[in-house]
């Protein structure tokens, strides 16, 4: 299917079903049902399922423009996660349940469990864990979910004190989950941080300062372009994690999230910069996407994170060049 | 925004020229010491080129009619990513191959067409572009050397410099102005197809911070130039320039100038066996960026694979790349120098010095960062 023909009804779906206005309530505290509800019935939750399992069977890398969307609309629930644990449990015959899943790479505690930061976990009902060997279906009413107390925050520290319960198991994906929640966030960043750039210039083509608009000055045009630079950046990052399909390479969702996370500071310090007060307003929705680029910049790992496991498989590959290394590891 | 560079792949019939272009490359470079291929782009060896030609990497856009390998883009891409990942020398043959011929073949005459061309294609026949005066750089539409009608054809007067392989070169593509003041801007100009061995030209190379003299000055006394010097029509110098200008910025030169500095770095990693945290960090981040960049090459090729003339994506490319070239000497300089227990050879330490010293020139040529930004913002609807 042509991305562009699967891609508009999934945004005037998002339009009519997740405005900003949808995100601040649920931020405010009120559940995302009705929005939940709307994305099931559209059926673009099973896109990813293989066609004998009922679902599109589309690949990941016709779907990174859809989950771009997701993120330049901050769609409060983990919608492109939930598409991912639908279809890795499809393909193994187990059956969804009918709630947002989130993608858990928990760390092993003690006898327990453990996931420092799982962002809009507060929506959902269910997590695909990952245990290293195996990849378990869970009931987030298991888990101590805690919210991180941060104003506005959809995040929550996830807890087992022992083993979670298994509703089903499958074999975990080669790799992991934690490189495909990457490449997913490395996708949100960059819609996100594309749509920052939209506002920004266009709150520069209107506001007014020395007579003209602060657009025609050169020292914002420049400081524009750089965000620019990076916002592009963080697309082609986030769609060399998807090109592969699933599961992406080791090095490909490395490169996908570290690119994605560095071009946070640059895209929303200059947000900021060229807005000046009125970003900072709760009223204005520009904070809306700095609070959620700041915390997708750390969740499923930062780009010193990434960098450090990217940095080792070059060390390790025979590889006589970068540029070989860049073509086979990481072209996608 | 810039919503039009999608993730690309090079077609298959492309990459089928990859291995014999690699293992060319990689016999030259063997050869070379690492400070020597840090050179990249700007390293001279004229038999190499004839090597290339001989063996058809050269002209590969160029129709079979004029001894190119009528093929497109893509194929570019693939021989120039393998030469420049080993920096193989390619300064001779580089801009008559990558911008002289596309400009003859679009705007030249058919007797130009046959007379350039296949030569070109060849590896016989080298070309420098000459466009900075004492007077005008960025502002390119203020150039003053100026080119007078005669009987026979036109009189050329005037000077450029900074003209990269100009030494070496048998031909000067030289934009110069035909009518008007530098008042008129961009009308006026027009471009000339200059024999660098004829009467009144001279060439005094200009010898860099790095002991180099790639560049150089070129005067013009009453130079006396054929009717069919000019290229194109009198007076379009400024669009057929512009036309150049995706090709001449978003190319893997525009990344790929301190790669063969990062590989000898890893090579030294991998000697001294440091794999500690910060260091796997610096190498990963800086693998991360080249894939994207590369990414981002393949699509603007891609662009200009489908006809079209993406200036703007190609600005973001250049801006991208140049400061991710630039970035590498100066980070690699702090980890060397950071690490004064680990023997570094001399070897690696010219080739860093080499390529720090010449970096800040990559973020100048071929257009400043600061006009690419400008383009850019164009781009955006901010000017």
């Amino acid at each position: 299917m042509d991305s562009r023909e699967l891609i508009e009804p999934f945004e005037r779906l998002l339009d009519d079903a997740a405005p900003l206005a949808t995100l601040r309530a649920t931020e405010a505290g009120a559940p995302a049902d009705s929005l939940w509800e709307a994305i099931t019935e559209s059926g673009f939750l099973d896109a990813l399922v293989p066609e004998a399992a009922g679902g599109a069977g589309l690949d990941l890398a016709t779907l990174a423009p859809l989950v771009e969307s997701l993120g330049a609309r901050l769609v409060p629930l983990p919608v492109a996660q939930t598409m991912v644990a639908r279809a890795l449990l499809a393909a193994n015959g187990a059956q969804p349940p009918e709630t947002p899943i989130l993608l858990l790479s928990p760390t092993r505690r003690d006898n327990g469990w453990h996931q420092n930061l799982a962002s809009e976990a507060l929506g959902a009902g269910h997590a695909l864990v990952d245990l290293g060997d195996r990849a378990i279906l869970v009931a987030l009413d298991t888990a101590g979910v805690a919210p991180t107390g941060l104003h506005a925050s959809l995040s929550a520290r996830i807890a087992w004190d022992g083993l979670p319960p298994a509703l089903a198991e499958i074999p975990s994906p080669a790799g992991g989950l934690q490189p495909i929640a990457a490449v997913l966030r490395a996708l949100e960043i960059a819609g996100a941080a594309n749509r920052m750039v939209e506002m920004t210039a266009g709150y520069a083509s209107e506001r007014i300062q020395f007579g003209k608009p602060i657009a025609k000055f050169q020292a914002i045009q420049q400081q524009l372009a750089v965000m620019a630079e990076q916002a592009l950046m963080a697309r082609m990052a986030g769609r060399i994690g998807a090109a592969g399909g699933l599961p992406p390479s080791a090095a490909a969702a490395a490169t996908a999230k570290q690119v994605a996370s560095a071009a946070v500071p640059v895209v929303t310090a200059t947000a900021h910069a060229v807005h000046g007060a009125i970003g900072f307003s709760e009223e204005y929705d520009l904070q809306l996407f700095t609070r959620r680029l700041y915390e997708w910049r750390m969740a499923d790992g930062a780009e010193s994170f990434w960098a450090r496991r990217l940095g080792g498989l070059r060390l390790a590959d025979p590889a006589a060049t970068s540029v070989a290394f860049v073509r086979t590891a990481a072209g996608g | 925004m810039f919503d039009t560079l999608p993730f690309t792949r090079i077609p298959a019939e492309d990459e089928a020229l990859r291995p014999a272009i690699r293992a060319l490359a990689a016999e030259i470079a063997a050869a070379l010491p690492e400070e020597r291929r840090a050179r990249s782009w700007i390293g001279f060896d004229a038999a190499f080129s004839r090597r290339l030609g001989e063996a058809g990497f050269l002209g590969l856009t160029l129709p079979r009619e004029y001894g190119g390998q009528g093929r497109g883009p893509f194929s570019r891409f693939v021989v120039v990513e393998e030469l420049l990942a080993v920096g193989a020398p390619v300064a001779a043959h580089w801009i008559a191959d990558r911008q002289s011929a596309p400009l003859i073949l679009n705007f030249g005459t058919e007797a130009q067409r046959l007379r350039f061309l296949p030569r070109i294609a060849r590896g016989e026949l080298f070309f420098c572009i000459g466009m900075s005066e004492p007077g005008s750089g960025s502002d390119l539409a203020s150039v003053r050397t100026r080119a007078t009608r005669t009987a026979e054809g036109w009189r050329l007067n005037g000077q450029k410099i900074w003209t990269t392989t100009a030494p070496n070169s048998d031909y000067m593509i030289a934009l110069v102005r035909t009518s008007g003041t530098p008042d008129d801007r961009h009308s006026g100009l027009s471009q000339f197809l200059v024999d660098l061995r004829a009467p009144g030209v001279t060439v005094r190379p200009i010898v860099d911070l790095t002991g180099d003299a790639h560049f150089a000055e070129v005067f013009f006394e009453d130079v006396d130039l054929p009717a069919d010097a000019l290229v194109g029509e009198e007076g379009a110098g400024w669009q057929q320039v512009n036309a150049e200008l995706a090709f001449e910025r978003s190319g893997p030169e525009r990344i790929y100038s301190s790669v063969v500095l990062l590989d000898a770095w890893i090579s030294h990693l991998r000697a001294t066996g440091r794999r500690d945290e910060a260091t796997a960090a610096l190498v990963g981040s800086l693998t991360a960026q080249l894939a994207t960049l590369r990414a981002l090459s393949i699509a603007v090729t891609g662009r200009l694979a489908a006809g079209e003339s993406p200036l703007v994506e190609a600005s973001l490319v250049k801006d991208l790349g140049t400061s991710f070239e630039q970035s590498i000497p100066t980070l690699l300089a702090d980890d060397l120098g950071s690490h004064p227990e680990e023997p570094v050879s001399a070897e690696l330490y010219r080739t860093l010095h080499y390529v720090a010293r010449v970096a800040p020139s990559f973020s100048l040529r071929g257009g400043t960062r600061e006009i690419l930004r400008g383009i850019i913002a164009r781009g955006m609807g901010l000017r």
